[in-house]
């Protein structure tokens, strides 16, 4: 590894992409609650207050309506503003905002207004914070056209994704687990904690990247399930079987390239989400496959969470999130 | 005016909830020192504790019927407690157990017990529009039931609560939006983020009595509940009604508070509604022997139901398919009424 890398948790990198785009463009800002003094609740602006102040690290009322059609609106009058939803469950309560306003804006003005803007929010669960506090919904923003959306699995795609998402033109959704992002009381995997240059780089949307090699069967997913798909290659390998695990970083746009490509090699397919089954990630990814190579299709398999809201108690919730022993189930049955 | 016998109670139901608060932060700090990891210990997930708000949940229940309805936000245990919740179950449900409240599947920001009329949310102001479509049943169905949402002064400055404040003005709904205003959401202290001081002027803007209750001072929040439920009770309206509480622990468990002044703290712990009820106790001739057996009679009650709820089964794994719906899938078909196709085949 080169001198000017470093390992850095994900929220590190994160903060240090929104800071260098801070310093290079006073036309970046950021709201949301929290994260001024507090840094944010998941560490997602820790320390940028103490560099840039009150007035660009903006804390926000409880008005998420307010502040995210604010953003909206700033963007349109030319400026670079960051919105945080603090969970990407408070989505309903600004839904007009993202998704009639921000979402919209750009197609129904005929491109004669832009939106660049990123909201960012935390996803997830795995630490028993029950149905309004641990979804993903990469379905739902990924469903309605007019947002780019990304999800970073590690410390490197989450800084160049970042500096690709405020520098790019359109409004883009930038989905960050919190189970990621290093932070004290909620322990990382290992994995998400990478080296990162020091200077800036940008990674491009809808470049998906082969975060395994395998010749028997490609696990497509995201997020926090890069990682358990990883643990669940290591133990498939010790069985013979050799994955191929694809992290898609971005779902709009959507990289089926790389997920085609690698399919056309394995023959099988393994889609997993930390989101709902029906009419998500999984059945989009399985018919893209469909779409360009049916014939090369030997099986599939969908690992998700079952159509139930998030439930509260730890056997509960461990049953609905795909564990890596459900991947590993889902690898061995797609080897018949 | 207040009534000794009262007193005791709304004392009673304070005592309770400082000391629930105070043991389950003891019993969800287990497993979490000196590191602190969210997945250890009995209690899962987060935990919002509502010491310092005893007074504002006491005054204002002591008011409320079984029939009438609250909603509570994500710090609602005080609530819960004087509004008469199944205690035992309310702490399974906080332990993830099986028997709890909602079997498990909803924890501790997500309390029902329709036994009581009960239910909170861990969505900010998200309470409010419920309780205003209570208050339109009890309209609708002429009956003198009310309903009381409980909201933190942070979420005032939220839609959901503005927009129920309009909608149970304009018809007269019996609703009492209780406002307990404890200075700060989360690190934000409320001269951040509104220039209004006194929430309850947010009243003004919908032609609706608003009410501020400058101290945590339970006798105080009685007097101004009672005109606010009984002006509800008797159809005359909604009412705003801000107290003044205090937060004497983090926002959540593990909140270092790096953001608040320590004399800010301490202020907040030094300003006791408790010691303030006991005051008032002793005003009305309840010696301190009756104080003492009121305390220990709701230590006792705590004790109890956290000896229950750690005694019962977590629910199995297959539990999580279970609850959805009321009317599962299938069983909504049975009454599909069979269509003549006119005798095409």
């Amino acid at each position: 590894m080169a001198d000017s890398q470093r390992e850095q948790t994900m929220s590190r990198a994160m903060v240090d992409a929104i800071a260098h785009e801070m310093r290079g463009n006073e036309e970046v800002f950021y709201m949301g609650e929290d994260v001024a003094d507090y840094g944010g609740i998941f560490d997602s602006t820790e320390g940028l207050r103490e560099e840039f102040g009150y007035d660009r690290i903006m804390d926000v009322p409880i008005s998420e309506t307010a502040y995210l059609g604010a953003a909206v609106g700033a963007a349109q009058a030319g400026m670079r503003p960051i919105a945080e939803l603090m969970f990407v469950d408070f989505f309903g309560v600004a839904m007009d905002q993202i998704y009639n306003q921000m979402a919209k804006n750009t197609y129904m003005s005929g491109r004669s207004v832009s939106v660049p803007m990123v909201l960012t929010a935390a996803v997830g669960g795995t630490y028993n914070d029950a149905a309004q506090h641990s979804q993903t919904l990469y379905g739902t923003f990924a469903h309605l056209p007019g947002m780019k959306v990304v999800v970073p699995s590690t410390a490197y795609d989450a800084r160049g994704l970042m500096h690709n998402a405020i520098r790019d033109d359109d409004p883009v959704v930038y989905l960050f687990h919190k189970r990621l992002m290093g932070i004290g009381w909620l322990p990382a995997p290992d994995g998400p904690k990478t080296p990162v240059p020091e200077d800036d780089y940008t990674i491009p949307f809808g470049s998906a990247d082969v975060k395994r090699e395998g010749d028997d069967v490609t696990i497509v997913t995201l997020g926090l399930h890069v990682h358990r798909a990883l643990a669940a290659a290591e133990s498939l390998a010790a069985d013979g079987i050799d994955a191929e695990v694809v992290d898609l970083r971005s779902l709009v746009p959507l990289d089926a390239e790389t997920v085609v490509e690698s399919v056309e090699k394995t023959g099988r397919l393994v889609v997993v989400d930390e989101d709902y089954r029906s009419f998500g990630v999984t059945g989009e990814i399985v018919a893209r496959v469909a779409d360009d190579a049916l014939a090369s299709l030997d099986a599939v398999e969908r690992v998700a969470v079952p159509d139930v809201p998030i439930p509260y108690a730890r056997p509960l919730e461990s049953e609905v999130i795909p564990s890596t022993d459900d991947i590993t189930a889902a690898v061995e049955r797609t080897q018949g | 005016m207040v009534s000794a016998s009262e007193l005791q109670e709304m004392y009673a139901d304070m005592a309770t909830a400082r000391h629930y608060e105070e043991r389950l932060e003891e019993e969800y700090l287990e497993g979490k020192q000196p590191a602190f990891d969210i997945s250890a210990g009995p209690i899962p997930g987060e935990l919002h504790l509502a010491a310092g708000h005893e007074a504002s949940g006491a005054g204002v229940c002591q008011h409320l019927r079984d029939d009438d309805t609250v909603t509570a936000p994500h710090r609602p245990h005080h609530v819960a407690i004087a509004k008469g919740v199944d205690l035992k179950r309310m702490t399974a449900e906080i332990f993830g157990r099986e028997t709890g409240l909602g079997r498990g599947k909803g924890g501790h920001m997500h309390l029902f017990d329709p036994d009581v009329n009960f239910a909170c949310s861990g969505i900010i102001a998200e309470g409010c529009p419920p309780a205003v479509g209570a208050g339109l049943a009890a309209k609708k169905r002429n009956t003198d039931s009310v309903a009381v949402a409980f909201l933190g002064e942070g979420a005032i400055d939220q839609g959901a609560f503005l927009e129920s404040l309009n909608l149970a003005a304009v018809h007269d709904l019996p609703v009492v939006f209780v406002v307990e205003d404890n200075d700060w959401a989360i690190s934000m202290p409320k001269s951040r983020v509104t220039d209004v001081e006194d929430g309850s002027k947010r009243a003004d803007g919908f032609d609706l009595p608003g009410v501020r209750v400058e101290s945590d001072d339970a006798v105080a929040v009685y007097e101004a509940a009672g005109d606010a439920i009984g002006r509800a009770r008797d159809q005359n309206g909604p009412t705003l009604l801000e107290v003044q509480v205090h937060r004497r622990m983090g926002h959540f468990m593990g909140d270092a508070e790096g953001y608040r002044p320590e004399t800010d703290r301490t202020a907040a712990t030094e300003r006791d509604s408790i010691e303030r009820m006991e005051a008032h106790l002793r005003a009305h001739g309840v010696d301190d022997d009756r104080i003492d057996d009121l305390r220990s009679a709701a230590h006792d009650r705590v004790e109890e139901a956290i000896t229950w709820a750690k005694d019962q089964p977590e629910p199995a794994p297959e539990a999580a398919y279970d609850d959805v719906f009321t009317n599962p899938p299938s069983g909504v078909t049975d009454s599909e009424p069979a269509v003549d196709s006119g005798g095409a085949d």
